[in-house]
């Protein structure tokens, strides 16, 4: 295995569920011991992607090769070293989280003291001593995270794939749990995570942007924002609904949001000075507003990223 | 220390155990239904009629006729419970319901006895009741050894003899019978579900992305239920002891190897199932559309000698036929295994086609 390699690289890969392309060309080449995050709405084909990388799912076309494993044909080399979370919880519910992590220990043939060992450092770790002997199935939405969290990660994984691992826990648990994500990378794992939170997709040190099965953007959050083709401008008035009527035959506006009292604005970048322009249509309406260029957000760049693809074309 | 197939096969093992440990329904399932089915088929159905409710009109009251009713009353499968004055009394009884059958004995019944041209009595039977007609028309044919002076008309050119069940009894045939019918009925469902409700829940998913492997994962599953498997045969094999005066005559090892190996086999289709159904109804439903043609067609309630041939194949694709050649064998004919090397070989050619069928059909993947 090349340890100067990406952790993962895939080429061309696509899948197909009957008329749905749930992926479709997929380029990916995931650099090792860093947090790569896949960013998209429902239905964009995260979890396909990374049940693909981890063999689950069997590519329409493409090729994978993972740790420097050609995935699937060597996919139960890959199944030591990698540790997978998914979306929905899926360890055993009647089984107490205790007797969760010894059988995944056993599973994966850790020596006994070993596992005893790691369990109790994942313990440690995750927080797991309040409710160690309840049932999985009465635990608390983060709770069960942290809990598939140890699990995903007891035998050591060098790659770590975790299918939207926060999307039922609170913005504290969630930073908990980054903190838990950032110390596993200290440590050289390479970690995949999908998300559709901008704020969690912002920590990634790179990500993809997914939209309909196709990477639409990928890179680093602030690069990806400071690349963004687009100009961002708000708009701040008391009469948003006329200042929206006022806007709403321009061109070149890509994409128009409120936020209370606030309009967010997208426009394409052929307008030379869009504070002017966009000032001038306000006053033609009579709506007092205050006008300026904002920084882009990644919010920004995802939703320029998804604009329908047709409002792209001049 | 165990080489790793085996540790975590042991795992899956345990693991199983635990969630059986916790659900008190499957539980109560492993002891209620050999339980239920033993009072159905044990008690509730019963093709031997027996103490039917009859009277009798002995018009002649001599030493012969007071015998012949006293042997036939002997057999128990009349009770003489009415003595109605005459024929019209005797017909009123049976058309009210009070009896089902009556015996009719004339007054000229010493001149008949000499007469061989005419019958020396009359047996009225309640034709509405199902089973009544056979039982009480085979007693008035049976020679019976205190009918004296009936020699010259009556004795029949073949002694019948029923061998291993003398009296007939359907619960001998049918209880030993019933352990394989209760075992197919558990074993494939539960399996079957056990499998599939990993996959409705999504262990699944993390299950196979860990390096357990398809045969490490079906025969880990399978462990856990050949003991539960074994309780039951247990449990059947006491309660036809008890309960139905059933004798054991083979060995007791030689049923419990002969158990195991049909537990496993059925184990084995109920994997096969699992492989197939996408949710725990849908195994649920395909566990009990083997499970018909398991009772029909392997002679446990009915002889499959008289079926059509097509029927007859059917049959031998069933372990349970196996089964119930085994369990008739050792426990009621007192035969060794050895002696039923082909029943033993077919439930073991079952056994691992079905293992492998369902480790090939098993694919690490959700595709
Ligand atoms: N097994 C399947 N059979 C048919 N279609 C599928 C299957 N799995 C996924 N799809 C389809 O593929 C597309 C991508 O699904 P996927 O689950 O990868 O999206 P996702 O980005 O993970 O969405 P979410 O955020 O909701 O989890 C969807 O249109 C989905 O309906
Ligand atoms: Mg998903």
């Amino acid at each position: 295995m090349n340890e100067s390699g990406a952790a993962i690289e895939a080429h061309g890969l696509t899948r197909r569920f009957g008329a749905v392309v749930a992926v479709d060309h997929a380029e990916l080449s995931i650099p090792r011991g860093r947090i790569y995050g896949f960013l998209g709405p429902n239905g964009s084909g995260k979890s396909t992607t990374l049940r693909m990388l981890c063999g689950l799912i069997t590519p329409t076309s493409g090729t994978i090769r993972v740790l420097g494993l050609d995935i699937p044909r060597q996919a139960e080399a890959l199944r030591t070293l990698m540790g997978y979370m998914t979306q929905r919880f899926s360890l055993w519910e009647d089984l107490s989280a205790r007797e969760n992590l010894e059988f995944m220990a056993s599973v994966y043939t850790l020596e006994p003291g070993h596992a005893a060992q790691r369990i109790g450092a994942a313990v440690e770790e995750y927080h797991l001593a309040e409710f160690f002997e309840r049932p999985a199935g009465t635990l608390s939405g983060g709770q069960k995270q942290r809990l598939a969290l140890a699990a995903a990660t007891l035998h050591q994984p060098s790659l770590l794939l975790l299918d939207e691992p926060t999307s039922a826990v609170d913005p504290q648990s969630r930073r908990d749990f980054w903190e838990s994500l950032f110390a596993l990378t200290a440590r050289g794992t390479t970690i995949l995570v999908s998300t559709h939170y901008m704020d969690e997709a912002e920590r990634c040190h790179a990500l993809a942007i997914l939209d309909r099965g196709r990477i639409v953007a990928n890179g680093a959050p602030k690069q990806l924002m400071a690349d963004l083709p687009l100009q961002v401008i708000e708009i701040e008035t008391e009469d948003t609904v006329g200042a929206r009527a006022a806007l709403h035959g321009l061109d070149s506006l890509r994409s128009l949001a409120q936020l209370g009292l606030r309009l967010h604005a997208l426009l394409a970048q052929d307008v030379a000075d869009p504070v002017a322009c966009i000032e001038s249509l306000l006053a033609g309406r009579g709506v007092k507003a205050r006008v300026r260029r904002a920084e882009a957000s990644l919010e920004d760049v995802f939703v320029g990223a998804t604009l329908p693809r047709a409002g792209q074309e001049h | 220390m165990l080489p790793a197939p085996l540790r975590r096969m042991r795992a899956i093992a345990v693991k199983e155990l635990r969630q059986m440990s916790r659900d008190k329904l499957t539980l109560a399932m492993v002891v209620g239904i050999p339980l239920l089915q033993m009072a159905i088929f044990g008690y509730g159905i019963n093709y031997d009629v027996r103490h039917v409710r009859a009277g009798v009109v002995d018009l002649a009251n001599t030493q012969a006729s007071r015998s012949l009713i006293a042997d036939i009353a002997s057999s128990q499968v009349v009770d003489f419970i009415a003595r109605p004055a005459g024929a019209d009394e005797l017909r009123r009884l049976i058309v009210s319901g009070e009896i089902h059958a009556g015996l009719y004995i004339p007054p000229d019944f010493e001149r008949r006895r000499i007469d061989a041209t005419r019958p020396v009595a009359q047996v009225i039977i309640d034709g509405t009741r199902p089973g009544v007609d056979t039982a009480v028309r085979a007693i008035t044919e049976a020679p019976l050894p205190g009918r004296t002076g009936f020699k010259r008309r009556a004795s029949p050119a073949i002694e019948v003899l029923t061998e291993f069940n003398p009296e007939r009894r359907t619960a001998v045939q049918v209880v030993p019978a019933l352990i394989g019918v209760i075992l197919s009925m558990t074993m494939v469902i539960f399996t079957a579900i056990a499998l599939v409700r990993e996959r409705e829940r999504g262990n699944l998913e993390l299950l196979i992305t860990t390096p357990v492997r398809s045969i490490e994962l079906m025969v880990g599953k399978l462990l856990p239920y050949i003991g539960v498997g074994l309780i039951q045969t247990t449990l059947v094999l006491v309660a036809g002891v008890v309960l139905f005066d059933v004798p054991i005559n083979g060995s007791l090892l030689d049923l419990y190897l002969g158990a195991g190996l049909f537990i496993a086999a059925t184990l084995g289709l109920g994997l096969v199932i699992s492989t197939i159904a996408a949710t725990q109804f849908q195994a649920m439903q395909l566990g009990f559309f083997t499970l018909l043609p398991s009772i029909l067609l392997s002679g446990f309630a009915f002889p499959f000698e008289g079926s059509p041939r097509v029927v007859q194949y059917i049959a031998q694709v069933l372990p349970l036929t196996h089964f119930v050649e085994i369990l008739r064998g050792v426990i009621l004919r007192g035969a060794t295994l050895g002696a039923l090397w082909l029943p033993v070989l077919k439930l073991a050619v079952f056994l691992v086609l079905a293992v492998a069928l369902a480790a090939v059909r098993f694919h690490k993947r959700l595709d």
